[in-house]
């Protein structure tokens, strides 16, 4: 019972719902800014880059290696404690969405360019052949192939990049973690943690289980 | 109609077409045929400049089309259509998507008569019922039909075919070579490169024979097949039927 | 522009850091190679779980797998470190980081492992067992193999991810890399040890990344 108490507070999960309630809304818009301007960035950039001109490749090539080999932790420290040195003062939520969504679009470009580089060359040259222009070739007949087959693995990597939102918490943004913890240290109890865990689990475990199905119709479909 | 002037090409230092001359009247059918790595392929891929020539000039109607670049370029390759050996439709799109594509998004035409027009030509090829289809619900024998009725709905002047046939199952040949004789029946101008000696006796009105990237000799079938003159053709042709020999 | 230069790239400043984040890093390591260590022997024991005809072994295992992929690594390890005390079980930070990252990482360690041993054809187990091998000789010397290999572009690029998740131990004051460098920045009011740990994280995160990409690239050729 002693457990019961200490992971199950009733008490405590009804004075702490309504702040918990206002911080899963918080995780949610800055999940869905993240995703959609990530996967947005990562598109354009991957069709920029099928122009094959070294001055646009070059910088995207480093945008995606770079954005992929730091921890995001990193780059919101900086950003949230060294950019104001140079009078640039982003908000904690901006800090988060331009890092988290730079992040995305770093590992949603190098996905889409995947899938572009496996469209073969006769689906581009069946495309010219019939008169459709460079762009028509590309978003009519490449991308929606390219698309296709990224669905499964940018399903995923949405997925890991919108938890880091938790990330906030380090730099005061009120989402679902930051609430619970200073919650918890009010409280004295580890309810409000467990609050967190469960609110993580509604909004998450849903993926996972979509990823698992879209995983088993692309299977099918190959 | 089409015109081949001095047409070369290189690949960085080889060199893999040398002045090649071609000139294929309305309502003619060309067959080229030639050993693998003769460069038919390259050929036939820089008349729609698939492949960039190196130097030379093709003509279509007396329009240039090596001296066509961007949006003039693409309104030309609407007048080449081109059959490729992989069929290469578009494995996210229906049949009837397959061939209303172009039309719309090239051609400009509206959609229901873009549609009309596909359903026309699928029905020419013997595949409207399967407008609805996917492509990986075809047989190859069927694909190869779809991508020529996507490349006639663009009411092209001329037709290049590369291998049609190559990729298909014996069984499957002989219903997309019925489409291009029907094709050739109804005066539509057709340059086609393929191994079906047996088509081109019954259907070509001018065999080509090339040979390490230059036309060797070109004459009617009978001529060809009957009367070859040079060594090269000779020693193909029989490499062709060694059992005929 | 100079002031940018002596923020963010502060040679003196980084000299001085340097021996700190040497410290760091060295945590850093001995934590990857401890986190990376059970990370994959859970995961294949999890995939093999997974993949188990008897019902007892799959369910259990899915739904560790589904649980621990759909929670944010950063809230399992403030659950293990800041919520456990309360169940009387009190972790240093190090064991914690270990604990929760343990979990984290053997989930999707699993899910790559699994991915790899299902594209093994059918074929390859029955001929082996036909020659007489027995199940655990299949699995060692003929299914895992082929798996780990069609898989090891995942492989790689979750042992990123895990090298990158390390930087989260600076939330619990575990003094790796991301905390050392940020402990000098408070102190010198200066931002160039956070330049100098990502400098850091990409020298050793980049080759892997540019590998990764190859990889890829080289399956979708085929
Ligand atoms: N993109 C390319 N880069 C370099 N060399 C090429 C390229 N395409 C073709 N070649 C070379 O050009 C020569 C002619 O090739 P082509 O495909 O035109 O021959 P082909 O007569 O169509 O042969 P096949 O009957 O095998 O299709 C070959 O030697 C080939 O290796
Ligand atoms: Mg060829």
């Amino acid at each position: 019972m002693r457990f019961l108490d200490t992971f199950f507070d009733g008490a405590v999960m009804a004075k702490y719902l309504p702040d918990l309630l206002s911080a899963i809304v918080t995780t949610l818009w800055l999940s869905a800014i993240i995703v959609v301007g990530g996967l947005a960035l990562g598109l354009v950039l991957a069709c920029l880059r099928t122009l094959g001109r070294w001055y646009l490749t070059l910088p995207i090539v480093a945008f995606a290696d770079i954005g992929r080999a730091l921890p995001p932790l990193v780059v919101i420290l900086i950003f949230y404690f060294g950019l104001p040195g140079l009078g640039i003062n982003l908000s904690g939520p901006m800090v988060l969405i331009l890092v988290l969504g730079g992040v995305l679009a770093a590992f949603a470009e190098e996905i889409f360019w995947a899938g572009l580089t496996a469209v073969s060359k006769g689906q581009w040259e069946a495309g010219r052949a019939t008169g459709l222009s460079f762009a028509q070739t590309l978003f009519e007949i490449a991308l929606p192939q390219a698309i296709r087959m990224g669905i499964p693995p940018l399903v995923n990597r949405a997925l890991a990049i919108t938890k880091m939102t938790a990330l906030g918490s380090v730099i005061g943004v009120k989402e679902i973690l930051a609430v619970s913890s200073s919650a918890q240290s009010f409280s004295g109890s580890a309810t409000p943690l467990t609050m967190a865990a469960l609110a993580y689990l509604a909004i998450f475990l849903p993926v996972v289980i979509l990823s698992r199905l879209l995983e088993r119709r692309y299977a099918w479909a190959v | 109609m089409l015109e081949i002037n001095q047409l070369e090409k290189s690949f960085g230092d080889t060199q893999v077409l040398t002045s090649i001359d071609l000139s294929v009247k309305p309502g003619e059918l060309v067959f080229v045929i030639g050993p693998s790595g003769s460069g038919k392929s390259t050929m036939l891929r820089c008349c729609n400049r698939l492949e960039e020539p190196t130097s030379g000039s093709i003509l279509l109607d007396g329009e240039h089309v090596t001296a066509c670049h961007g949006a003039a370029l693409d309104k030309m390759r609407l007048k080449i259509g081109m059959v490729f050996q992989g069929f290469h439709l578009y494995p996210h799109k229906s049949v009837l998507a397959n061939v209303m594509l172009a039309q719309v998004k090239a051609l400009k035409r509206s959609k229901p008569e873009a549609k009309a027009r596909a359903m026309e030509m699928l029905e020419h090829v013997g595949l409207a019922h399967k407008a609805d289809a996917m492509p990986s619900e075809l047989s190859g024998g069927q694909q190869q039909r779809v991508a020529i009725a996507r490349a006639l709905a663009l009411d092209p002047k001329v037709m290049l075919f590369d291998e049609p046939t190559s990729a298909l199952d014996p069984e499957l040949v002989g219903s997309v070579l019925k489409v291009m004789k029907q094709l050739r029946d109804e005066g539509m101008t057709m340059v086609v490169v393929s191994h079906e000696m047996d088509f081109a006796r019954e259907a070509a009105d001018r065999v080509v024979f090339m040979d390490g990237g230059v036309v060797v000799e070109a004459g009617t079938p009978e001529e060809i097949f009957g009367n070859p003159k040079s060594e090269r053709l000779r020693a193909f042709l029989s490499r062709l039927h060694p059992s005929d020999a | 522009m100079s002031n940018f230069i002596d923020l963010f790239f502060n040679v003196g400043i980084m000299a001085q850091a340097w021996p700190l984040l040497l410290k760091g890093l060295i945590i850093t390591l001995e934590l990857c190679a401890v986190v990376i260590g059970l990370g994959l022997v859970g995961g294949l024991l999890l995939a093999l779980g997974a993949l188990s005809p008897s019902k007892w072994l799959k369910w259990p295992s899915v739904g560790f797998i589904d649980l621990f992929r759909a929670l944010p690594p950063l809230v399992l390890l403030v659950f293990v470190f800041s919520g456990l005390p309360f169940a009387g079980l009190e972790l240093s930070p190090f064991m914690a980081v270990v604990v929760a990252f343990f979990l984290n990482n053997s989930a999707y360690f699993a899910e790559v492992f699994r991915a790899g041993i299902q594209s093994v054809p059918k074929g390859q187990t029955e001929a082996a067992r036909a020659t007489g091998l027995s199940k655990a000789q299949t699995l060692t010397h003929v299914v895992l193999p082929q798996a780990v290999r069609n898989v090891l572009p995942d492989l790689l690029s979750n042992t990123v991810e895990v090298v990158k998740l390390t930087s989260l131990a600076s939330v619990v004051s575990l003094s790796e890399l991301l905390y050392s460098a940020n402990m000098a920045r408070s102190v010198t009011y200066n931002s160039s040890p956070l330049i100098l740990a990502a400098l850091i994280y990409l020298a050793i995160l980049w080759p892997l990344v540019r590998l990764i990409s190859r990889y890829q690239r080289g399956l979708a050729v085929h």
